[in-house]
Formats: C-alpha cells, sequence, structure tokens
C-alpha cells in the first residue's frame, strides 16, 4: 500500500502523476539528435565490411569522390596521422575507429565519407571501392582457445590466444567438497543469447567543431554526457581538444537500454571530420548499421550445477561462465568488475558456498556487451540460478514454488551477508512470492494441469523470485576508467519559489523530469509541477557517470534527497528568523514550517525561499540553491516474484503466454504510474529473449538476422496483458528507501518464462531449453527425444 | 530510407499509366500499396529509376459482385476486403487472412493487386487466390486478357504481368451451395512471413458430399503451390477423418520447403500437415453452420 506523505497539488513521492515531459511527445515536438540542424551541416555515411575477417588490400575512393557532393572519403590510413585510429573501450581494452589494415568482423567501419547531403554520402558508400582478402575467421567461442586458433588481436604485443582475462570469485573447495557429498546434483548447460537492445531511436551525433574558439560541441545519442566528455578529453587532448572545449549535449533519446553507453567509432570519425574540415558534421546510423554493428549484450555460455538434498535444500552453487566478447571487450561495467554483477547468482536463496569463475575470449563478432536493461550481466545471473532452481525442484519431485519458500532468505536475516560477498540490503521473498500466488491461484493451476497432461495437452507454470544488485554504486568498488561512480543533483530555486535542477543522470524514457520533481517536492514541499529538470549538457549539469544499470534513483535520486534536505535545513533558518522564534520551537510539514503549539505562525516554503534573497539573515549566505554529490555506501538490491502460464499447440507448438503475474519490490515508489509502464516495458523486454530475439551468426562470421525483418522484436501482438502488483521493502540506506525499478521486468521474465515452457514440455523428459524457446526449438527438441513420431501419427 | 534516386509519377488513368510504362521500358517499376516495393529499395535490393505510382487511378479500386463473380480493382486495399460485407459473406477467408498480413497500417495501403503481381510465395494472398480459383486480368496497350490463377505465378518474383502491362482485376467465382474457407500461417511474430501457410476452399452438394476442393500452401515452395493431390482427396467424399489426414498428409509430402531461420525441411512439412488438418476442418465447419 502506497501511503503519500504530500497532498496532490505538492504531488510528492508516490503520487501518480502525468509525466511533465510527454507534452512535447504526444505533440511531435521532442528535440532528439537528428532534429539537431546547424547552419552549413556536413553528413556522414559509413562503409562497412561485407566480411567478419579480411585484411584490407586497397581502398579505392577515386570514384566516391567523384560524385558531386562529397568532400572527403576518411580511412584508417589518414585518422592514423593524428593518431585518432584507435580508442580505448570502457574495459579498458582497445578498439580499432577505423581499420588501416585488418577488419575483425562484419559491418565494422571501414571507411566514412562527408558529404554535402545524406543522400549523396549512400550513394558515395557504394562507390567505395574496396578490396580484401579474406581469413578464416573464429566465431565459435569454445574454438576461441583452441591451440590452432588464429590469433585475433595480433595488434597487442605479446598477445600469444584469444583469451581476455579469468575471473573468480567464492569457496572454491568447500563447494567442490559439498558437490562430491552432496545428495542430489543437477547440471546443464546454457547459453543465454547474443541479443540487441534494438531501441527505436538508433545511434547517431552532430559534431560541431569551431576552429576560431577551438570549441566542440557534441549533440549525441548517450545515456553518459559526462564521462563521453571526459572520454573525447582522453582520447583527443593531444589534438587540443581538452576537456574545458568540449560541451557534450545529450537531447532526447529514443531508448537507450545501454545501447547508448559505449563510445562507437560513428562518433569519433564524425569528431575528427568536423574537426578536420570545421564545419558540424551529422551522422546517424540505420537501422541495420545499429543491429549489425553496435554493442550486444548477454551471449555468456553458463556451466550451471547446483547441489542439493533430497527434500529440497540448496546446499551449494557453481557456475563456469564462457563469454564471447567479439573482437574487443567493449563491455560497459564498472572497472573492477569484469563480469559485472554476475556473481549475484546464488540468487533469493540462503547457503552459505558458492563458486563462479568466467573466462573471456575475443571472436570475429562486433564488440560488446553492454547491459541491455540490466545492471551488469544480473541478467545472465538470474536466469541461472532460477533455471536452475527449477530444475533442481523437478529432479526431486518437489513444487519449484515449495522449494522456494524452503530456501528463501528470511525476512529478519537481512542484512544478509552472500556467499559471493554481497550485502543484500532488504527484502521480504516470501510476502513477494506469496502474492504471485495467490493472483494465479497457483494451487488450482497445478490441478489443471495435471488434468491436461492427462489429456496430451501441453501447459506450463513457471516462477521466478529474483533479487536483483543495482545502483552502482559505492566509489569504494565502483568506478569507471577511475571515475567514481558517484551521482548528482544541483537545485535551484528561483525567488518566486519556482525551481530548476540539474543532474548527471540522462533520461531515455524513464521520466526522470517527472519523478525527480517529485522527489525534490517530497523533500521541500514545492509542487513538482513547479520544479524544472535539466540532464544531458555537460555545461550546465553537475558532473556524473549517467542512467544505466537502474542506478539513477538510487544515485542521482538520492542526492535530489539529500541537496533538498540541505535546502530544508536552511529554510529552517530563515523562518526561525522570520518567526523569530528558535529552530527547536518549528515543526516541518510538506509546504511549511510552523511554531509548534501556534499553527496559525508559519511560513510556507515559498515565503521562506523569497526571503532568502531579499531578507535572509546576517552572516547567512544569500540565495536558495544547493548541491549534493550522492556516493551511496551500499547497492540496493529489488526483488520480485513472477509467474508464468504457458499453453502450448500441441501440433504447431505454437506457444501462449496465458498469465504473467509479476509482483515487484522495489522498496518506495516515487510514482507508481510511471513505476507500472516501466514493469509493462521490461517485461515485453523480458519475452524478448525468452522467446524471439538472437544474434545468429553463420560459420563465416556472417550475421543471418541484421534487419528487423528477422530480428524478431516483440510488439504488442505478442505482449500478454501483464499482471503487476508489489510489495515494499524499503531500502534502509537510501534516504528515500527506494530500489530502483527499470531493469527487474527485463530481469526476472526471461526465466519465468523459460521454467513455465520447459514445465509444459516435463513429461516428455525435456530438462533444459536454451532462450530464445521456439515453436521450431520446441520441434526439435520433441523429434530428438523421440515422442514426435508417435505425435505425429496421431495427427 | 535512403534509397538510390529515382523518378517518379502519378498519373490518373490506366491508360496514362500504361503508355508511361511502354515509354520507359524496364527501368520502370509500378507502385501499388508499396509495402513489398519500398522495403526493397530502402535496402537497394530494388533501385527502379522510375516509379510509376497507381494511386491515383480511382478506376481500379472497387469491390463488386457481377455476373456470379467477386470481382476487386487490383489497387483495393487490403482493409476493404477485410472489412466488405460482401466479401464476408462468401469468403470468410479473406479476413483470415487479412489478419495475417503484417499489421493495420500495412492494411491499410497495402494492396490486393500489389500482393499477387509481386510474385512472392512467402505472400499469404496468392495461396488464397489459389484456393479460391482465382483468375487475374491484365492490361496493356493492345487491351486485357484474362489469365487463370494456375498460369499466373512463373517463378521468384515472376508473374504473368509482362513489363508493358499491369494487373488490373481479380475475379473470384461466387460458390452456389454449400461452401466455406479458411486461411491460417505459421509466424514467428506479427509481420513475419508465414513459416507455412495453407488456404483451404470447399463446396459440397446437399447430401454434404465434397464436390470442389482448393487448397493453396504458402511459402513452401519457390512459387505459390497448389497442392493438387490434397485437393483430389477430398472431391467426391464426405470429408471424414480419414480423408482429411489423408489430405494433410499429401500436402506435407507435395510441398518443397527450404531451410531457413524460421525452420527445416522436416518442421515445415509438419506445420503444413497441422495447418491443413486444422483448416479443412474450420473450412467444413463454416459451410454446415451457414
Amino acid at each position: 500500500m502506497i501511503r503519500c506523505k504530500t497532498s496532490k497539488e505538492i504531488g510528492g513521492m508516490g503520487h501518480s502523476m502525468k509525466r511533465k515531459e510527454d507534452d512535447r511527445f504526444v505533440h511531435g515536438t521532442g528535440n532528439y539528435t537528428d532534429d539537431v540542424k546547424l547552419p552549413g551541416t556536413l553528413y556522414m555515411d559509413i562503409v562497412r565490411s561485407p566480411y567478419a575477417y579480411a585484411k584490407i588490400k586497397n581502398i579505392d575512393s577515386s570514384e566516391a569522390l567523384k560524385i558531386p557532393g562529397v568532400l572527403a572519403v576518411i580511412t584508417g590510413k589518414d585518422l592514423e596521422q593524428y593518431n585518432l585510429h584507435w580508442m580505448p573501450t570502457l574495459m579498458s581494452d582497445t578498439q580499432m575507429v577505423l581499420p588501416v589494415d585488418t577488419v575483425m568482423y562484419q559491418a565494422q567501419e571501414v571507411a566514412a565519407i562527408i558529404a554535402t547531403e545524406k543522400y549523396i554520402a549512400r550513394d558515395a558508400r557504394e562507390a567505395v571501392k574496396v578490396e580484401y582478402e579474406l581469413m578464416k575467421p573464429v566465431v565459435d567461442p569454445f574454438k576461441a582457445l583452441d591451440s590452432d586458433a588464429p590469433i585475433l588481436r595480433s595488434d597487442k604485443e605479446d598477445k600469444k590466444d584469444n583469451h581476455i582475462w579469468h575471473w573468480e570469485v567464492g569457496q572454491k573447495e568447500e563447494t567442490e567438497r559439498i558437490f562430491q557429498n552432496a545428495e542430489v546434483t543437477v547440471k546443464e548447460q546454457m547459453h543465454i543469447p547474443r541479443i540487441h537492445v534494438a531501441s527505436i531511436e538508433t545511434c547517431g551525433c552532430v559534431a560541431s567543431y569551431d576552429k576560431v574558439e577551438n570549441h566542440l560541441t557534441m549533440y549525441m545519442t548517450t545515456q553518459a554526457p559526462h564521462a563521453i566528455r571526459t572520454v573525447i578529453a582522453l582520447v583527443a587532448g593531444h589534438v587540443g581538444l581538452t576537456e574545458e572545449k568540449v560541451r557534450v549535449i545529450s537531447p532526447d533519446i529514443g531508448g537507450g537500454f545501454g545501447g547508448k553507453v559505449p563510445v562507437y567509432p560513428g562518433y569519433v570519425i564524425a569528431i575528427a571530420a568536423s574537426f578536420l574540415i570545421g564545419k558540424p558534421v551529422k551522422w546517424i546510423e540505420d537501422r541495420s548499421e545499429n543491429l549489425q554493428a553496435d554493442s550486444f549484450a548477454r551471449d555468456y555460455h553458463i556451466t550451471a550445477e547446483l547441489a542439493g538434498t533430497k527434500d529440497g535444500k540448496i546446499l551449494a552453487t557453481r557456475m563456469k561462465v564462457l563469454a564471447d566478447h567479439g573482437y574487443t571487450d567493449a563491455s560497459a561495467n564498472p572497472s573492477k568488475f569484469p563480469t559485472g554483477m554476475f556473481s549475484i547468482a546464488t540468487g533469493s536463496y540462503d547457503y552459505s558456498n558458492a563458486f563462479m569463475e568466467a573466462d573471456a575470449v575475443y571472436t570475429n563478432k562486433p564488440p560488446g556487451g553492454v547491459a541491455y536493461r540490466c545492471s551488469f550481466r544480473v541478467t545472465e545471473a538470474v536466469h541461472a540460478i532460477e533455471r536452475m532452481t527449477d530444475r533442481y525442484a523437478h529432479e526431486i519431485g518437489k513444487d519449484p514454488a515449495a522449494l522456494r519458500f524452503q530456501n528463501f532468505i528470511k525476512k529478519d536475516q537481512f542484512p544478509y551477508h552472500s556467499p559471493t560477498g554481497w550485502e543484500y540490503d532488504s527484502g521480504d521473498y516470501e510476502a513477494g512470492l506469496k502474492l504471485a500466488m495467490k493472483a494465479v491461484d497457483y494451487d488450482n493451476l497445478r490441478i489443471e494441469q495435471a488434468e491436461k497432461r492427462k489429456k496430451g495437452e501441453l501447459m506450463g507454470i513457471g516462477l521466478s523470485t529474483f533479487t536483483e544488485v543495482v545502483g552502482a554504486g559505492p566509489s569504494k568498488d565502483f568506478d569507471i576508467l577511475g571515475i567514481k561512480m558517484f551521482d548528482s543533483a544541483e537545485i535551484r530555486v528561483h525567488p518566486t519559489g519556482k525551481a530548476i535542477a540539474r543532474f548527471g543522470t540522462k533520461s531515455q524514457g524513464q521520466g526522470h523530469e517527472t519523478t525527480y520533481a517529485q522527489i525534490i517536492a517530497e523533500e521541500l514541499g514545492i509542487p513538482a509541477k513547479d520544479i524544472q529538470i535539466e540532464e544531458g549538457d555537460t555545461d550546465t549539469a553537475p558532473y556524473g557517470l549517467g542512467t544505466y544499470a537502474s542506478r539513477s534513483t538510487p544515485t542521482a535520486g538520492a542526492a535530489a534527497a539529500v541537496a533538498a534536505r540541505k535546502l530544508r535545513d536552511k529554510a529552517k533558518k530563515i523562518a526561525a528568523h522570520l518567526l523569530e522564534v528558535s529552530e527547536d520551537d518549528l515543526e516541518w510539514e510538506p509546504g511549511k514550517f510552523s511554531v509548534k503549539g501556534a499553527p496559525e505562525k508559519a511560513k510556507t516554503i515559498q515565503e521562506i525561499v523569497f526571503a532568502s534573497y531579499t531578507n535572509h539573515p546576517q552572516g547567512m549566505e544569500a540565495g536558495f540553491e544547493a548541491t549534493h554529490y550522492y556516493d551511496p555506501p551500499n547497492l540496493t538490491f529489488p526483488s520480485g516474484a513472477y509467474i508464468c502460464v504457458v499453453d502450448i499447440d500441441s501440433d504447431t507448438f505454437e506457444i501462449k503466454v496465458r498469465k504473467f503475474v509479476a509482483i515487484d519490490d522495489a522498496g518506495h515508489i516515487i510514482n507508481p504510474m510511471i513505476a507500472q509502464g516501466q514493469v509493462h516495458g521490461g517485461l515485453t523486454q523480458g519475452i524478448a529473449p525468452a522467446m524471439y530475439e538472437e544474434l545468429i551468426y553463420d560459420d563465416d562470421g556472417n550475421i543471418l538476422n541484421g534487419t528487423l525483418m528477422d530480428y524478431l522484436v516483440p510488439t504488442a501482438v505478442e505482449s500478454p496483458s501483464w499482471e503487476t502488483g508489489h510489495t515494499v521493502t524499503p531500502s534502509p540506506h537510501h534516504p528515500i528507501g527506494a530500489k530502483g525499478i527499470g531493469e527487474s521486468p527485463t530481469v526476472g521474465a526471461p526465466p519465468a518464462i523459460a521454467n513455465a515452457i520447459i514445465d509444459a514440455l516435463k513429461p516428455y523428459g525435456i530438462t533444459h531449453l536454451d532462450i530464445p524457446i521456439t515453436p521450431y526449438k520446441i520441434f526439435k527438441a520433441l523429434k530428438e527425444k523421440g515422442v514426435l513420431d508417435k505425435h505425429i501419427q496421431e495427427l | 530510407m535512403i534509397p538510390s534516386s529515382f523518378d517518379y509519377t502519378a498519373p490518373s488513368s490506366l491508360d496514362e499509366a500504361l503508355k508511361l510504362l511502354q515509354d520507359l521500358g524496364d527501368d520502370a517499376k509500378i507502385l501499388a500499396g508499396g509495402h513489398s516495393l519500398i522495403p526493397m529499395m530502402k535496402l537497394r535490393f530494388a533501385e527502379p529509376e522510375h516509379l510509376i505510382d497507381l494511386n491515383n487511378v480511382p478506376e481500379l479500386s472497387y469491390l463488386k459482385i457481377e455476373g456470379g463473380m467477386l470481382k476487386i480493382g487490383a489497387m483495393t486495399r487490403e482493409v476493404e476486403t477485410e472489412e466488405s460485407i460482401d466479401v464476408a459473406n462468401h469468403f470468410p477467408i479473406f479476413a483470415d487472412v487479412a489478419k495475417l498480413i503484417a499489421d493495420p497500417q500495412v492494411r491499410n495501403f497495402g494492396t490486393l493487386g500489389g500482393n499477387l503481381a509481386h510474385g512472392d510465395a512467402a505472400n499469404d494472398q496468392p495461396a488464397v487466390m489459389l484456393a479460391l480459383n482465382a483468375s487475374v486480368e491484365i492490361a496493356g496497350l493492345n487491351g486485357r486478357r484474362t489469365v487463370g490463377i494456375d498460369d499466373f505465378f512463373y517463378g521468384f518474383y515472376a508473374t504473368a504481368v509482362q513489363e508493358d502491362e499491369i494487373l488490373t482485376e481479380i475475379s473470384i467465382p461466387i460458390p452456389m451451395g454449400l461452401s466455406g474457407n479458411a486461411y491460417h500461417k505459421v509466424e514467428r511474430k506479427v509481420g513475419d512471413y508465414a513459416t507455412g501457410g495453407v488456404a483451404v476452399h470447399l463446396e459440397f452438394d446437399e447430401q454434404r458430399i465434397c464436390t470442389k476442393a482448393g487448397i493453396g500452401l504458402t511459402n513452401v515452395n519457390p512459387t505459390p503451390l497448389r497442392a493438387v493431390r490434397s485437393e483430389a482427396a477430398l472431391v467426391g467424399t464426405s470429408l471424414n477423418e480419414e480423408d482429411i489426414a489423408s489430405a494433410a498428409q499429401y500436402a506435407s509430402e507435395d510441398c518443397n520447403p527450404s531451410s531457413d531461420l524460421r525452420g527445416d525441411v522436416d518442421y515445415k512439412r509438419h506445420i503444413i500437415k497441422a495447418i491443413t488438418k486444422k483448416m479443412i476442418n474450420k473450412a467444413k465447419q463454416r459451410a454446415f453452420n451457414n
């Protein structure tokens, strides 16, 4: 139950206030990167490699340069003169901006065309003739470590294999011992497929370099504008683009989902072109380029094991990961966490031992991977543990819900120290699962299922009771390229009591312009509608690491609350001055201070703010502004209990999600309507990898589904009617008790769906299927089990 | 969308369009609803130098019943066939198929003529036209000719419509007695081409013996495929379970699917068998319930 402390007029936390930003979106007046139109703009298009691995023998631009309107064709050799042909990745690996001699994946940038019109640039793309000498690519990550595999990163001195790094955590020997002695062990090899965020807006930029002022303004589709400014200065400082000469503006963004965190070569080439030519250069990817070349997500091959007793007590888990990073490790993880937060894979369950290890390899595929609507590999972790929990329940013949109740970390065990080193802040897992089971009428579903099984009908029920780890993060552990992962808020209240607040984060559809205003309204009593929120301009906003990994509310949202509290403290001093009483005699209710026992003696926040500019106490700083850089003491641990019911057509194996109930616990909720919208969108992005999406490559490294005709993004038609609800277990360390909601559904939904489908197929001896689970995959699995021939005869 | 450059003309009569087509030759392409052509131009798989847009030619857009035939102008939108009462009375299959052609935006603009003239075995309407035994009118500067649907589809993107001709009308015989028809396809998601699709049209005499059967298959052959043996297995029978099972079996044996991301050959044959059975039952049920 959500209780509001503020009136609807103030619109603090808990009010389902309509999104302030939607006015401009529904009127079609949003301002996206492609809407930026500067005088004299030139257009860039990119020649891409048709091959996954090849030597470049020659690039012939002569025909392209003859096309009227084509100004330049830029190659790696051109950039090499300025030492701009390489750039660092966020994981301190290196990545080509443009190749000098070798292409490493299909759709890699090979050359860039600068022209006066985008149509001319595209025509010229076809006129650039590139001669390649093909090499046999490494596509299968398991073969990447073979002794006879070609060494892909021969650009790195001393590199003798395709191994990138090894990582491990947990109790190796003790876990080994438990597995040797356990009554029951279960094991599955699973692949969390390579997928793409496929946001509606592709990536792009307008790089505008002013030669006279030696100043670059970079409009770009980025979730982390401040970090990008620093990276630009680090990469291009040597040619004069030092950090004070760079302004990054991230306008409206049409979906980010982690795909707009990395720096892509196109951005850098556009900057180089503008720098050399002295005119604005616009680059906007098309859909195929976005799908084929920009960072993928996931692509973890996991050997997952679980050990337990015959009656259902989990004793230990063991996970071994092979991570396919493609041509370079261009993940967007905190620097000290090469596998992100994968070690949350012990899940919502109470046991003392776990061991996890991962090895990363290079292959001839596009580099990545980004955290697609997920806090750094939590999706992979949750899929592994939730799949294995069901697998274990099936193995011992126990109901998967009962098994979860038996193993849950109990409400009074928080803060809970997990075997892999996390301190879970709070949770009430039993309450969530009970609520979800009641919503689906779980016991009756199991009865219905038993009856249907007798008739040969395929019905399945799947559970996912997951714990997330979000809000990176505390500075002692979390940084990106050395920059600590705090975030910031700056609040300025104008003399008339209206405010503007700026943040280091950047909304891509999350609704920050509304929710941040509600947090400030909650703390200061200034109506949320009177508070303007700005993000995304590095010249005006305070420094922050941006929006991804569900970190905005845990970090910048906390910063807003703390900054507002600083202002409330100041307001109290001013109120005491105006009312001529001591501060101790004042009490606060949202929007005003009044004298205890004399409520008619009061000053509203607006009167107090006005006084701060017109009549502030002697010795006090004038004005009403505060800034806070919030360094979280811990991460937050949202959780959820999801139940999915599927019916599978026994002739065509078409899968219908009949019912899906999602009970989330995100702590205190700022705006229930926005939170629900987040859950709906996230769940739809959860059925995506569970049933539809996967980037598929052939043995030569060619992508087989590089357009939205074959890369199957689910639509409203495929989406079931989502049923949502919540429990509220506040985060004890977060100033407003919030935990973050944006990513829970994407993380929690896939195993619920996979578990449901596999539950339906359980009578036929199927214990695991990799996602995406499609009708075709079910057909193949049943055929393999030999049950299909019989079935076909019955048709 | 950044296609190769092209010229564009929107004539206001069929004659004008035919004249243009003759003058411009191979380099010109007819634009109807554009929902196949324009995506191909976007990817530069198609690079016509000239587009002749038929959207300003009102004489090609109509639905009428004339001489025992349902006549549909080539520029009639999919949505109009979906919503027409005349069509629904005799051919519920149009509502089945229209609902499975991409999404409402596409159906509001895509045309029946374009769907057929594109000559793609993955499109849904060709199978339906095979089942309904349609004929197609084609106009050239020298006059009009009519081609039976079995002689219409030549090969991959190739039909009986010659370079200087325009498809103008589709005619479908209206059944006299008991009849029913139905279409279904399995698709990976909305808007996808069929993994496999089956159109069935059945006519019966008063003793409920099947007198005519039309069965068309989608996307399991290089050209839209008539399931000849399946049809023969039904005609003259009362469509008992065994008759239906053999028809379904024949359809799965006689189709020639290719393996792709949608599935391998075995899977597609399995799908065709399952849908054929379902659609025969559905068409039969519709015939007897009306």
